[in-house]
């Protein structure tokens, strides 16, 4: 069974849902404060799937993820970049995303800083529900095929709640080889309402694109896809009634109690293709 | 020998990265008081380190990974040696101005905390670290312009200093005095009734000459004189904060026909007996914890029990409204964490009465913020606070009045979810007293007894020391130790540390026991803190455990491994004896039954005069459509989306039913549901009801229309309303005018018959008295404001319903019966007059019962209730929420009345209670109706293709009002943005 390693610190507050979503998805997880593996109680090598949950971690004083990601560089930047080179899954959320891309662990490139989450444009936190397509299928977690667990939608919806998650580049050009490696994993698009199948591009445009990002990017990965950092949080859509309108469209009376608890959201695929792709790289090596 | 050394750095935006976000923003804020379109402004944060020969190396790893974004910014590294003179800011300029902002000395600055966690991990543990901000303007100011733009828009001078360009700076290390030790003696014996006034004024004490006449008694009979801390101490106990000495009070009434009423005790007799009376009812139990712990607890399940609690931190957001409307929602939610043996915070309310926000500046009294910078700073409180503790805000309301200018009111709540076996607590002699979380400073220096007297144009001077700053950090890092240690059962006994500090906790929680506190035990922020300052101090995000010995090694162990500071501080003796040491020297030594027991009983008198009857008005110049636009356009009714989306309202993942609803997420839901439980489809519903339009009419109608708002509310959305819970929160002006006094004894009494006629018990409650800013010219008092805050149980989730219309073709139908009752409606600001405020009708008991049977059995598309506005803004609502236009007949309007007088305006805009339209399918209609058999309830319209809405009047011909769905939309959606940029 795959084993998840949801971690805390001071301040991350989307631990409980992540662990939940994972569980869902079939994964055996510990959710562990970020202390118990500095003390050396626990090792991260034990683990399959390391999920960074989103929240504000350290208060988010010295702007976004910049105290966590210091912590985890300096305790544990040997353990992660092992896990992350032996092909392990890695998922950021919102805060977690903006960890990895301080870290520079995200987008994964050798030399200088080159990315960072800032401020949205719109200057304040916002949270509302957003349109997604997924643009990569080097990504695990984004498993449009369902090669290795429920097939991902390729168009879905997720809440974004957040007030540093514009993505971007020091250097533009860098845009460039971003797209040519097939990092960009995920991005917002001008969605109106359920009953649209193919959203068209956000196009930059304000809320559908919620910060201002450069390319409408709402989520990358690395080169391999074996670590996605994402702005929105998926783990807060893994059941049909957490959606923004299911209202319009509710379960019949005949459904039963059971059908309805088991109906999934558009994020549960996320976990549940990252469990699968594990379990099967597992059986393989059997 | 020491060689500290110090560096200041500057980190600012690099400029190649396009517009700083925060110049944008302060460019917005401060083009309300210049002009400053083509002035350059240079925004950049000031950090200074210092310690033990700190070398530039270091400094510059701290900036790489900490202090700055190396992608965006950029910084400027200085050495000031030995830190005595700071650099000079002008330096380097083009001329212009400089203003660099810091915090008093001794306010708490969060970020500092981080800063030294960061600091730490890359081996530099034992910096002092202080932060500023530094603000060049590029264009030329008068001293004035200047001494404006600091106190208005840079800084907040309650809590923060600005120094202007040359301006010398003192050192940010200025290092306090450490403290010795000298007990304060206070002789009372003798004193007579001025001097014991006088005692009480000097040592801001707010106790009155009776109380302070007691005392004076209490320590005559001892022979002794009283020590500071222990007058301190009883009169953060005896506040009216704390322990709530007028509704509780003897109170003699005369009522609107002059009829006597006697209470011996108003809230066991009105609110309390409501609940007493309901829970004797109860077949199975509902009701597990009620008005005896810090919030009220009902059952959820078999297993959980849901808690509930309001709270008002009206005077400190008056005086700093980020800090105060922070620290009320890090308050509210230490009570959740503090009710039976900790409960786990899962919802937060809010609800503010702000003045108006376009009030003209020559308009403002001074002394007071003007009420949009009250209302960004209370907005921006809530939300840093509650999203960094990760609990979503989903449910509120908002409302403006020109009474509330001076005294804006914050009411701050906190659902929490708590397994029933751990809603009871006890301490046992010989516990430890334990306090958890964060340091004690001098902040929130007697806030318990400022929060009892009213505001004055000096109160933001004179109380600065009273105004808290929070850091929810601090709060949610103990959050996590708490309900670890609570489910390991590490604790016997929590409660918070609120208003009055440790004197309140400490002396609640050993009431029965007696408890022993060694004073220098407490972790202080800084040197400097009497004895009688740690006891009081309100500094934030701590809270007190009764710990068995043998388990506090575990505990102590837990809240390390977390990071969360843990103190023995004491002991629970068992000899009924408030005991106070300091360094082995006793400074207190009181009686708890003296402390909680001998207050002297209040004797009230209060007398409710009906205002002189307003005839219904002459009608209004506008149409029923202009009218219809203006109502939705009025900031009682308009769109609070820009308020909402600044909280996360997500988190957590158990948000079933969201605060904006329909097609693009946009419409005004009654109530939220949330599911405590992922394994569950059972649910929790929660709403509100408020009308201070009502409460100078008539207050006790507005009592009983705040709680039927409260339970239309919830059961709009699919809240069973025989399973639920109502909350009161009384605001008021100053009670010590029998008029005022009056009012709310009214409202006391309607609580009680709306809830015994709705069946819903009060589980918690809490008032806020003198609710009133004096200035110069007289004293302007806060209209009666009675917020109803309502939980209900949801069965089936999945089963709830929005607000939304869903489909052209379904029906639409009206709940309940409107009657001739505008008074205090939004009709009747626009018409003159009004007459009666809406009352209770004698089957609102049945009619909610029904409207929650139709929805369990699935009859219901879409639902929204009958508030301010009417069936009007009602059914505008659900038609621009869903995208679907809709067709009503006035004709068809239930109105048991008959022919009473009530135009087609009248019947449009009626506020009258117990309504609710309602979408249902045509097959369904049938089934619906026969629900409300015997009940008010009928057809009135149908949903339609088409972006209109269209209203025939009741002479069945004549088209009364039309209006396309955008216009409609528009108005209401556009008046309560207040976006700085």
């Amino acid at each position: 069974m795959a084993k998840v390693l949801v971690l805390r610190t001071a301040g991350v507050n989307c631990d409980e849902e992540t662990a939940h979503a994972f569980r869902l998805a079939g994964g055996e997880v510990s959710v562990l404060h970020v202390g118990s593996l500095l003390r050396g109680e626990e090792r991260l090598e034990e683990f399959d799937v390391l999920a960074i949950p989103g929240g504000f971690s350290y208060g988010d004083d010295l702007g976004a993820g910049t105290v966590r990601a210091n912590q985890l560089r300096t305790r544990l930047a040997g353990d992660l970049h092992d896990f992350v080179d032996e092909g392990k899954l890695v998922i950021g959320i919102c805060n977690g995303f903006q960890v990895l891309v301080r870290l520079g662990i995200l987008p994964g490139w050798e030399g200088d800083k080159v990315a960072s989450l800032i401020e949205n444009v719109s200057g304040k936190f916002e949270d509302r529900w957003i349109d997604l397509r997924v643009e990569t299928d080097q990504c695990p977690f984004l498993d449009c095929k369902g090669e290795h667990g429920a097939p991902c939608p390729r168009y879905l919806r997720a809440p974004v709640a957040h007030r540093e998650g514009r993505f971007f580049l020091r250097d533009p050009d860098l845009l460039e080889r971003l797209r040519d490696n097939g990092q960009i994993a995920l991005t917002y698009r001008q969605g109106s309402g359920d009953d649209d199948p193919e959203p068209a591009a956000a196009g930059g445009a304000y809320p559908a694109n919620p910060n201002g990002s450069v390319l409408d990017i709402s989520g990358i990965c690395n080169e391999k896809g074996n670590v996605l950092g994402l702005m929105p949080h998926p783990e807060r859509f893994v059941h049909r009634l957490q959606g923004p309108s299911w209202t319009r469209n509710p379960p019949g009376a005949s459904e039963s109690a059971l059908e309805t608890l088991s109906s999934a959201g558009d994020g549960f695929s996320i976990f549940s293709g990252a469990v699968g792709f594990v379990n099967d790289r597992a059986d393989k090596i059997r | 020998m020491t060689s500290l050394r110090t560096w200041e750095v500057e980190v600012h935006w690099r400029e190649a990265c396009g517009d700083d976000p925060r110049a944008v923003e302060l460019r917005g804020q401060l083009a309300d008081w210049l002009d400053c379109r083509d002035c350059g402004i240079r925004v950049s944060s000031l950090f200074y380190l210092r310690g033990e020969a700190l070398e530039e190396e270091q400094v510059s790893l701290a900036i790489e990974h900490l202090l700055s974004d190396p992608v965006t910014q950029e910084c400027e590294l200085r050495d000031l040696g030995d830190g005595e003179k700071l650099s000079d800011p002008m330096a380097g300029g083009d001329g212009g101005h400089v203003a660099t902002v810091r915090k008093k000395t001794g306010v708490m600055e969060p970020v500092e905390e981080s800063l030294l966690k960061g600091l730490d991990d890359l081996g530099m543990g034992g910096l002092m670290v202080r932060l500023a901000l530094r603000v060049r303007l590029s264009l030329s100011m008068t001293a004035e312009q200047r001494e404006l733009v600091g106190e208005k828009v840079l800084s907040n001078p309650a809590i923060e200093d600005v120094f202007w360009d040359q301006e010398e700076i003192p050192s940010p290390f200025s290092a306090a005095a450490p403290y010795e030790f000298s007990l304060g003696k206070v002789e009372l014996s003798g004193v007579d009734d001025d001097g014991l006034v006088a005692l009480s004024l000097e040592g801001q004490l707010s106790l009155n000459l009776d109380e302070m006449c007691t005392i004076r008694d209490h320590f005559e009979s001892l022979g002794r004189p009283a020590t500071d801390i222990e007058l301190e101490t009883i009169a953060q106990t005896w506040s009216e904060h704390c322990c709530h000495k007028t509704l509780p009070a003897r109170i003699e009434h005369e009522g609107p026909d002059g009829e006597k009423f006697v209470y011996e005790n108003l809230l066991k007799e009105t609110i309390a007996r409501a609940t007493e009376e309901l829970m004797a009812k109860e077949e199975t139990p509902f009701c597990l914890s009620v008005f005896k712990d810090n919030a009220g607890v009902v059952a959820f399940d078999d297993e959980y029990g849901i808690s509930f609690k309001v709270e008002t931190h009206n005077h400190p957001s008056a005086i700093e409204p980020y800090g105060g409307a922070g620290t009320g929602i890090g308050g509210v939610l230490r009570d959740t964490l503090g009710t039976g043996l900790g409960a786990k915070p899962i919802v937060n309310t809010d609800v503010f009465c702000f003045g108006p926000p376009d009030l003209a500046m020559e308009e403002l009294p001074a002394g007071a913020l003007h009420p949009l910078r009250v209302l960004r700073g209370v907005v921006s409180g809530v939300r840093d606070y509650g999203n960094r503790m990760g609990i979503p805000t989903a449910s509120g309301a908002l409302y403006f009045d020109d009474r509330y200018i001076g005294n804006p009111l914050v009411y701050c709540g906190s659902v929490g979810l708590i397994p029933r076996s751990m809603v009871e607590k006890v301490v046992n002699p010989g516990d430890r007293v334990v306090a958890l979380g964060g340091r004690t400073g001098r902040d929130g220096i007697h806030g318990a007894t400022f929060s009892s007297v009213e505001l004055t144009e000096e109160s933001e001077t004179v109380s600065s020391g009273a105004v808290q700053i929070g850091n929810a950090i601090t709060e949610k890092k103990f959050l996590d130790v708490l309900i670890k240690a609570r489910d390991r059962g590490l604790y016997r006994s929590v409660t918070d540390c609120g208003a009055g500090g440790f004197s309140s906790a400490v002396g609640e929680m050993g009431e029965d026991t007696g408890a022993r506190v060694d004073l220098e035990k407490v972790p202080l922020k800084y040197e400097g803190l009497s004895y009688w300052e740690i006891w009081i101090s309100e500094a934030q995000e701590r809270m007190v455990f009764a710990v068995e010995p043998e388990k506090y090694a575990e505990f102590e162990a837990l809240a390390e491994s977390e990071g969360v500071e843990c103190t023995d501080i004491g002991e629970f003796t068992g000899n009924g004896k408030l005991e106070l040491f300091y360094e082995g020297n006793q400074v207190c030594d009181l009686g708890m039954k003296f402390l909680h027991g001998g207050r002297p009983p209040a004797s009230l008198t209060s007398v409710f005069r009906k205002p002189e009857a307003e005839e219904p008005g002459d009608g209004c110049d506008l149409d029923a459509g202009a009218l219809l636009r203006a109502i939705l356009a009025s900031p009682n009714v308009a769109s609070k989306e820009w308020v909402i989306r600044q909280y996360d309202h997500e988190v957590q993942g158990r948000s079933i039913i969201k605060p904006l609803q329909g097609k693009d997420a946009d419409g005004p839901g009654d109530g939220v549901v949330f599911t405590p439980r992922y394994d569950s489809l059972r649910g929790i519903a929660v709403g509100c009801g408020m009308n201070p339009c009502y409460g100078d009419i008539d207050p006790y109608r507005m009592a009983v229309s705040a709680v039927d708002e409260a339970i239309r509310n919830i059961v709009a959305c699919g809240g069973n309303p025989a399973r639920t819970a109502i909350l009161d929160n009384f605001c008021w002006g100053n009670t010590d005018r029998p008029e005022t006094l009056g009012s709310l004894v009214e409202a006391a009494r309607g609580c009680y018959d709306a809830a015994m006629a709705l069946g819903t018990p009060f589980v918690s409650g809490k008032d806020s008295l003198n609710n009133e800013f004096r200035t110069g010219d007289g004293t302007l008092s806060i209209p009666p404001s009675l917020l109803i805050s309502s939980l209900a149980m949801v069965e089936d989730i999945s089963c709830s319903v929005t607000m939304d219309l869903k489909a052209p073709g379904n029906c639409l139908l009206l709940v309940g019966a409107t009657l001739a009752e505008l008074g205090g409606s939004h009709y009747a600001k626009f018409s003159g007059g009004g007459g009666d405020v809406p009352h209770l009708p004698p089957e609102a008991f049945q009619i909610h019962q029904a409207m929650h049977e139709a929805i369990l059995q699935r009859l219901v598309r879409s639902c929204h209730d009958l508030s301010e506005g009417g069936l009007a803004v009602a059914v505008a609502e659900m038609s621009f929420s869903g995208g679907v236009g809709a067709r009503l007949r006035l004709a068809d309007v239930p109105r048991p009345g008959g022919e009473d007088g009530l135009d087609d305006p009248g019947l449009l805009f009626s506020e009258s209670n117990c309504r609710y339209l309602v979408e249902v399918s045509e097959e369904n209609k049938d089934a619906f109706l026969s629900i409300f058999a015997g009940l008010p309830a009928a057809s009135i319209g149908q949903t339609c293709e088409g972006e209109t809405l269209d209203v025939v009047g009741q002479d069945g011909a004549e088209v009364v009002l039309s209006e396309s769905l955008e216009g409609l939309r528009s108005s209401w959606k556009e008046p309560l943005i207040f976006d700085a940029v």
